[in-house]
């Protein structure tokens, strides 16, 4: 590990002042920066301490949404009854990621900003476009089981590794952060980006800004909600593939849907092309299929991952149906 | 990049330059730079004439007060074993990967590995050596004898410390469940027989 200075900042403003200075990074949890900086991957200078400010609150709003303080742990997020009624695939997608010490120490905001845990990406001796943007990348040619087959480009196909933010696209959550100049709020599509030409930018995010918390707006009908993951061991590990479904059914006919899918993506991946295609349809298995069909369309498989694509269509099936059987 | 992704998931960074700048230039700015990456960004150079020093923290460990200077690179494991030369912790993965290093921090079942020392002021930390009273056997470690719920014993601090907060957070009801809320610690020996026997004997004490 490089040697950095500690700041612990006692409010907001001064956490973004603190991270105002070349190299700076915000540490909450530190279960994703200590591991990288272990491993020289990640190298700040100065690690600002946020566990100080008061960013700790779960609130329930007027309209039937909720705002989450971006040092809330993943563990007091996904056991909070409000969530849990209103919001279960939240709550399902965090309880399935990592480990009960880990969700203890892990944050909303930490979770937001993980990073890749693509192989290659950890190990200093390949090449990645990614750690060191332009020096190639060694999955596309290595050993891709784990990457992605959606929103991949020509210099990256690292898969987005977080549960949480899968279900946070399928709820449309917004991303409040406060810079230097103020405050801003970012849509959760628009937060991740897509590797493109410059993988190791990964999001919409500058330095000096702090998230200060995530807004999910009332949806309804989200108290059918269902999080599936699909993985090589029955815990402590990332998805091959995951889908986070929610389904409004009137009569049979679907009325409402949201579909996001985890494992597969280079970002937490909404498919609007899977909401299209269910909503207005009966709700039964061959309308499962064409919405699970139109999520893959666009699915490119690399050497060792084409069995993602099947996997990934009927682990959308299957979260489809058991939200259809909770109605 | 296709209309359709751009509709659905947003767009890649490469679009704006001042993020190219503010994201990839710092890493390897020279001084010259710097300037004028303040310019673009608003992001200050480092004041690398202050120092990085040794960082003193306050942290009850087992109910005593101890005060440590130590580099701030240091984690609470590292703390423990190197400094305090409390060496029941145990390290494993030293990556979150398997538990050996679990301890209790302000009552809550964290990875040592994975917590910096310099994040523990005012931390109340119960670590494996802070669980008997004297001779006198935590219930969990006098369960986890009875049930041989270990073979080498390697990972087992880091179990009993999970099991404790296990039964403390109070949310594990069935096997399936206890296991699943286990999962966060590994056991080389495949010991997780006995140490599901061990948590329900102290879960229906
Ligand atoms: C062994 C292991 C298994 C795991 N398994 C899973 C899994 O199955 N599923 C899953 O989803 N995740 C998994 N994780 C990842 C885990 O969820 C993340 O490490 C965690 O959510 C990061 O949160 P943190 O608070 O610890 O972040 P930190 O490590 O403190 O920070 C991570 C990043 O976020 C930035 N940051 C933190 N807070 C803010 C803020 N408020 N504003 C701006 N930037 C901020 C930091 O600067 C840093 O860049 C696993 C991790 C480990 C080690
Ligand atoms: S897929 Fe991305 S993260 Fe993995 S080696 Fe290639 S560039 Fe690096
Ligand atoms: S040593 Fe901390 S989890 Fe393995
Ligand atoms: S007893 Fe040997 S690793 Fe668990």
């Amino acid at each position: 590990m490089e040697p950095f200075r500690f700041v612990k900042a006692q409010d907001n403003l001064a956490a973004i002042r603190a991270a105002g200075i070349n190299q700076a990074k915000f540490i909450a949890g530190g279960t994703n920066m200590l591991d990288l900086m272990k491993l020289n991957i990640e190298t700040p200078k100065q690690v600002v301490d946020i566990n100080k400010l008061s960013l700790y609150k779960i609130e329930e709003l007027q309209n039937g949404g909720i705002r989450i303080g971006a040092l809330v742990k993943n563990s007091d997020l996904s056991y909070n009854p409000y969530i849990i009624k209103n919001f279960p695939v939240l709550s399902e997608a965090l309880l399935s990621g990592a480990s009960p010490q880990l969700r203890n120490m892990a944050t909303t905001g930490g979770n937001l900003m993980q990073r890749t845990r693509c192989p290659y990406f950890y190990n200093t001796d390949f090449a990645c476009n990614k750690r060191v943007p332009g020096s190639g990348c060694a999955a596309i040619t290595g050993y891709n089981r784990m990457n992605a087959i959606l929103g991949t480009s020509d210099k990256c196909i690292a898969t987005h590794p977080s549960d949480m933010c899968v279900a946070m696209a399928a709820l449309g959550a917004i991303i409040h952060v406060q810079g230097p100049k103020g405050s801003r709020a970012i849509p959760f599509a628009d937060f991740h980006l897509l590797p493109g030409q410059t993988p190791h930018i990964e999001h919409n995010l500058k330095q000096d800004e702090l998230i200060t918390h995530v807004e999910i707006p009332a949806l309804p009908f989200a108290v059918k909600s269902y999080y599936l993951k699909v993985r090589d061991r029955a815990s402590y590990e990332f998805a091959l593939a995951s889908a986070a479904v929610a389904l409004d059914i009137q009569n049979g006919t679907i009325n409402g849907a949201r579909v996001a899918l985890g494992g597969v993506g280079t970002k937490p991946w909404r498919s609007l092309e899977a909401e299209r295609a269910l909503i207005g349809a009966p709700a039964n298995a061959q309308t499962y299929r064409t919405a699970a069909n139109a999520a893959l369309a666009e699915a490119k498989p690399h050497k060792d991952n084409a069995f993602k694509i099947e996997l990934a269509k009927r682990t959308l099936v299957r979260a489809l149906t058991t939200v259809e059987g909770m109605s | 990049m296709e209309e359709k992704d751009k509709e659905n998931n947003g767009s890649s960074g490469g679009t704006t330059r001042r993020q190219f700048l503010g994201q990839v230039g710092l890493a390897g700015a020279g001084l010259q730079l710097a300037p004028l990456l303040a310019k673009a960004t608003g992001i200050l150079p480092d004041n690398e004439a202050l120092p990085i020093e040794p960082i003193t923290v306050n942290i009850m460990i087992n109910g005593s007060q101890k005060t440590l200077t130590i580099d701030t690179r240091v984690t609470l494991l590292d703390a423990l074993r190197e400094k305090l030369m409390m060496t029941g912790t145990k390290k494993g993965c030293d990556h979150g990967q398997c538990g050996a290093c679990t301890v209790l921090v302000d009552g809550r079942r964290i990875n040592s590995c994975l917590h910096l020392a310099a994040m523990c002021e005012g931390s109340e930390v119960t670590t494996i050596e802070g669980l008997a009273k004297g001779d006198d056997l935590h219930p969990m470690q006098a369960a986890f004898l009875k049930h041989d719920g270990f073979q080498c014993g390697y990972c087992t601090p880091g179990q009993i410390c999970s099991a404790v907060g296990l039964v403390k957070e109070g949310r594990a009801k069935t096997d399936a469940e206890i296991r699943e809320l286990m999962s966060g610690n590994i056991c080389r020996c495949g010991a997780y027989q006995n140490i599901l026997a061990a948590i329900k004997e102290v879960q229906n004490a």
